[in-house]
């Protein structure tokens, strides 16, 4: 902060008086990623809220409005805003609904991975020994394999389905948290409060849980969120393979795919569902890297 | 209070570095006056937060954002650094005056062995060095040598070519000192040269610097919050407390007799063997805040001798020969001897 | 060579601590030898019931991990510990666990020493949770109450945070948390070395009152001879994992025997211009304990070396009433000190 140490800027800031308070008040600053948590938050109503919002039914065929263009186009109708697809959906409501699994399944498998991770990082962080041994082989081997080529192979042992995709995505998610939990566990057992509270007769389920977990929590929830992106993005390659969700439940992903055969003619099909992807992952990348400054100076360049 | 002659290698008055917090305007160093004369050693003692480092960072020049220098001038021989330009600045730190930090490790660069941190230190400033070529880079290592050896490094031939982690704490601060000597500075400025280290290797750096200061003939300002190190090694010492200068004087005088009641009290929480038994007098309370500070003695609220005509800003006072204090009861006190006498 | 074990609170019986190198398949195959760190070599003695014994030594000389061994905060590789007459190192882990409310620790660096995300009441009341101490959870907070004011601080700072409050005031809240659940026997892990010199004085201060208070036995560990001097009954001198002289502070202070205790007591800078003394210089550094030297282990740095402290580590002998130092030219009688006093 200053070229000086032990100056006065460094001591005890009286107003701002806790330390997640003074994290928001940094974050809030950052008006960039102030908006993105916004645009990520709009996102998150439209999918709680789609069967208020979609002005139709995502899965009702009409084949008369078949590739109907978007509604500012030359055949366009202002019912259907972003046209329709080769089946004659509404492209509108399909992005409305399918914000729902790429979310769901977004959350879910971070959620999932995050609490398994957090477990298993504590245990091999403060236990070490054989558990450390066993579960850091495994995380090593679990990141040797291309992320997307394993999920495929076992989506394609375990059969399409949203439940199967979460499964196929946690196997191997959990190891990010999980290195991230262990290395700041390294870090934060040697801290003497965990030194004094073994002196005090804690047992290491407490200190674990008591000691180290809430302080080790911020660098996870950051980690974390920006996972979520990754796992967005995965979701829909799998949904873009036809491994994902099955037809006719909207998913941006498949609908991406769905599109790809008049990407020539019907640009819309494909374009619109891509753009909502890109505007959800940019989103929740840019929010959680405010959030990441916010919380973790370590990583300021 | 000290006239601008020949003598004086720097001369700083009514120095203000303000830190600009959220909570509000930091003032960490108040006022500041500071002399250092031609081959002295000024000690400058005072606890965290005193402004002792901060007072020579503005030096320096080393004060950045959020920090400013609000006020005062700082002359070098003549000249104003606080109207110089960066590259200026520069120029003068390092060749003309030096600085040691208290934590070798982190100053020093891991990554460049210690001989090319030498080197760079001697690029950037000896003119004296050949041009270019074989002769310059042979000039170079020899200096290197020269100045690794002055500090006492064993084979300080074959350590050039070693990084920082492959020496010790103690060795590591000596090669902070050779580095910093590397282009013989006329001040040194040593900031808690021997707070992280042994006393044993302690004792060591410390006959170290007055040993090439005597050698050199530079100046030295040893910072430190240790009393003892000062009595030892510094003729003058200034004693800062909260952002302000508090008792200057010479070393065995003020030490001796104490006239700032903070000054007394540092003295009498030194616990020493001799007081086994007998109850230390710590200070009583914290350094105050130094955050929109109201006008009164710093001290206010730890002195003993607080009374209602402390509540205003009080002025440094001279306090017998060659000393001052900054302590309205101090004037009753010289007035009484006089009066006495 | 055990000092009064029969009397002891506290008797810490040729304790060793060796930390073991990483060593695995790669290395092994590979013929690397496992390092070892031996922290502390077969150390004894013992500590009487209301007697601040005094442990002094640089940094790397083990005096840190003798202090956490005796509490097994690491476990110690050989010896044992033996406390009011229990083996501490026999123990199981419930009885470790009651154990360690009679035998606390106070820490050295009072930032790192508090969890950053509990509150003080939090912090000093964990010892009476851990031990179910108290009965209902008004009786804790008056109990954690009581103990924070008598450390000297508010009842309203109860809530707040550690980075709240200032090192020195930091400081009171680990002393709160090691006294609440009514110890006997404090290992003090230099205490007061982060702190400021006036705040320093006000934590000696506050851990004497408390001593008296509360009938405590202190062992307090340190680098500074002063602190030491002033505060302990007796004091050991290490060096290198070992005890290399330990005796009455008096005898210690104003005739130590072992040549390292000379240079280091001549090494501290001192106010008084009267009782400034000549410097013993000691050349080089520290060795490494990774390699530590043959013989005595003092003979790199000693002055007074000759040709048998390389070969033979020294015996610890008596020099005096309850004094003891480890020196082959002990009975030689050179002193470091004298010759400059002259």
């Amino acid at each position: 902060m200053t070229a000086i140490d032990n100056g006065p800027a460094a001591s005890a800031d009286p107003v701002v008086n806790s330390i997640f308070r003074r994290n928001m008040a940094t974050f809030a600053e950052n008006r960039l990623a102030l908006g993105s948590a916004v645009v990520v938050l709009l996102f998150v109503l439209m999918a709680v809220f789609a069967p208020f919002i979609a002005p139709h039914d995502p899965n009702v065929t009409d084949l008369f409005r078949r590739l109907q263009p978007p509604a500012w186009q030359e055949g366009g109708d202002w019912a259907y805003l972003l046209g329709c697809d080769a089946l004659g959906r509404d492209i509108l409501s399909r992005i409305i609904y399918g914000a729902r699994i790429s979310i769901f399944v977004g959350a879910a498998v971070v959620l999932v991975a995050t609490t398994i991770g957090i477990v298993a990082g504590l245990a091999a962080g403060f236990l070490r020994g054989w558990v450390d041994t066993v579960i850091s082989r495994v995380v090593d081997i679990l990141l040797g394999f291309p992320y997307l080529i394993f999920a495929i192979g076992l989506m394609a042992m375990m059969g399409p389905g949203l439940i199967n995709i979460i499964l196929a995505l946690v196997y191997k998610e959990w190891v990010i948290p999980c290195r991230v939990v262990r290395g700041e566990t390294l870090a934060t057992r040697e801290l003497e409060y965990v030194e004094a509270a073994r002196a005090l007769g804690a047992s290491s389920r407490h200190i674990m849980m008591r000691e180290i977990l809430p302080n080790i929590l911020s660098p996870v929830i950051v980690v974390s969120t920006i996972r979520m992106a990754h796992v967005i993005i995965l979701e829909a390659s799998l949904s873009f393979l036809g491994l994902g969700v099955q037809p006719p439940t909207a998913s941006w992903g498949a609908m991406v795919a769905d599109g790809r055969a008049f990407i020539m003619q019907s640009w819309w099909v494909s374009t619109f569902p891509g753009i909502a992807i890109l505007l959800l992952v940019l989103g929740i990348n840019v929010a959680s890297q405010g959030l990441r400054d916010a919380f973790d100076p370590r990583f300021h360049e | 209070m000290m006239q601008n002659d020949e003598n004086t290698l720097l001369e700083v008055s009514g120095l203000r570095t303000v830190f600009d917090t959220r909570a509000g305007v930091v003032c960490a160093v108040d006022g500041v006056d500071v002399t250092v004369r031609r081959g002295e050693c000024l000690g400058v003692v005072g606890e965290s937060g005193s402004g002792k480092s901060v007072t020579f960072g503005s030096v320096m020049g080393l004060v950045r954002a959020p920090g400013r220098i609000d006020a005062g001038s700082i002359i070098f021989e003549g000249q104003d650094l606080r109207a110089l330009g960066p590259g200026q600045m520069r120029a003068i730190r390092g060749r003309d005056i030096a600085m040691t930090m208290q934590d070798a490790l982190t100053a020093l660069n891991p990554a460049l062995t210690v001989g090319e941190q030498i080197r760079e230190v001697l690029e950037a400033h000896d003119e004296e060095l050949p041009a270019r070529g074989a002769a310059r880079r042979r000039a170079i290592r020899e200096r290197a040598v020269e100045m690794l050896g002055l500090v006492g490094i064993p084979s300080p031939g074959e350590r050039l070519r070693q990084y920082p982690h492959e020496f010790s704490g103690g060795m590591r601060q000596r090669i902070m000192i050779a580095i910093a000597l590397a282009s013989r500075p006329k001040l040194l400025i040593a900031d808690e040269p021997t707070t992280a280290l042994d006393v044993t290797i302690q004792a060591q750096v410390l006959e170290l610097i007055s040993d090439i200061r005597a050698r050199l003939g530079m100046s030295v300002v040893l910072i430190t919050h240790d009393l003892g190190v000062v009595a030892e090694h510094c003729e003058r010492v200034m004693v800062m407390y909260a952002g302000q200068v508090v008792e200057q004087g010479p070393t065995r005088d003020v030490i001796s007799a104490p006239q700032h009641p903070y000054t007394k009290g540092l003295l009498a929480s030194i616990p020493r063997p001799a007081l086994r038994g007998e109850r230390i007098h710590p200070i009583q309370g914290q350094v105050p805040d130094l955050i929109d500070l109201p006008p009164q003695c710093r001290f206010y609220s730890r002195c003993p001798l607080a009374g209602p005509d402390c509540l205003k800003n009080i002025a440094m006072q001279p306090a017998g020969p060659r000393r001052m204090a900054r302590c309205i009861r101090v004037e009753n006190a010289a007035t009484r001897q006089e009066a006495e006498v | 060579m055990i000092a009064q074990a029969d009397t002891a609170l506290l008797d810490v019986q040729r304790l060793s601590k060796t930390y073991l190198g990483r060593h695995n398949l790669a290395d092994r195959l590979s013929g690397r030898k496992q390092t070892r760190v031996q922290a502390v070599s077969d150390v004894s003695f013992g500590v009487r019931p209301g007697e601040i014994l005094g442990l002094i030594g640089e940094s790397g000389c083990g005096k840190s991990t003798l202090g956490r061994s005796i509490l097994r905060l690491h476990e110690p590789s050989a010896g044992k510990v033996v406390f009011d007459g229990v083996d501490v190192t026999g123990l199981d882990d419930a009885a470790m666990k009651a154990m360690r409310r009679r035998m606390q620790i106070i820490f050295q660096d009072p930032y790192a020493s508090l969890n950053p995300r509990r509150t003080v009441a939090e912090i000093v009341g964990l010892p009476l949770k851990l031990h179910g101490l108290t009965k209902t959870p008004t009786e804790a907070r008056d109990k954690v109450v009581a103990m924070v004011e008598k450390v000297g601080l508010k009842s309203a700072h109860l809530d707040r945070y550690p980075h709240q409050f200032s090192g020195g005031q930091r400081q009171r809240i680990g002393i709160a948390r090691a006294l609440v659940s009514n110890p006997e026997f404090i290992v003090c892990d230099e205490p007061v070395s982060a702190l400021d010199v006036s705040i320093q004085a006000q934590i000696i201060e506050l851990l004497t009152d408390l001593k008296q208070e509360m009938g405590l036995t202190y062992l307090f560990i340190s680098h500074d001879i002063s602190v030491i001097g002033y505060l302990s009954d007796r004091v050991a001198v290490m060096y290198l994992g070992e005890i290399v002289e330990m005796g009455p502070v008096e005898s210690i202070l104003t005739g130590p025997r072992h040549p390292y205790t000379q240079s280091l007591m001549s090494a501290v800078p001192e106010v008084d211009a009267g009782v400034r003394k000549a410097r013993v210089r000691l050349t080089g550094d520290l060795p490494s304990p990774l390699s530590p030297p043959s013989g005595c282990k003092f003979h790199t740095r000693c002055p007074l070396a000759i040709d048998i402290c390389r070969r033979q580590a020294p015996v610890t002998e008596r020099v005096g009433n309850g004094h003891q130092a480890a020196c082959h030219r002990l009975n030689e009688n050179l002193s470091l000190l004298d010759p400059v006093g002259t």
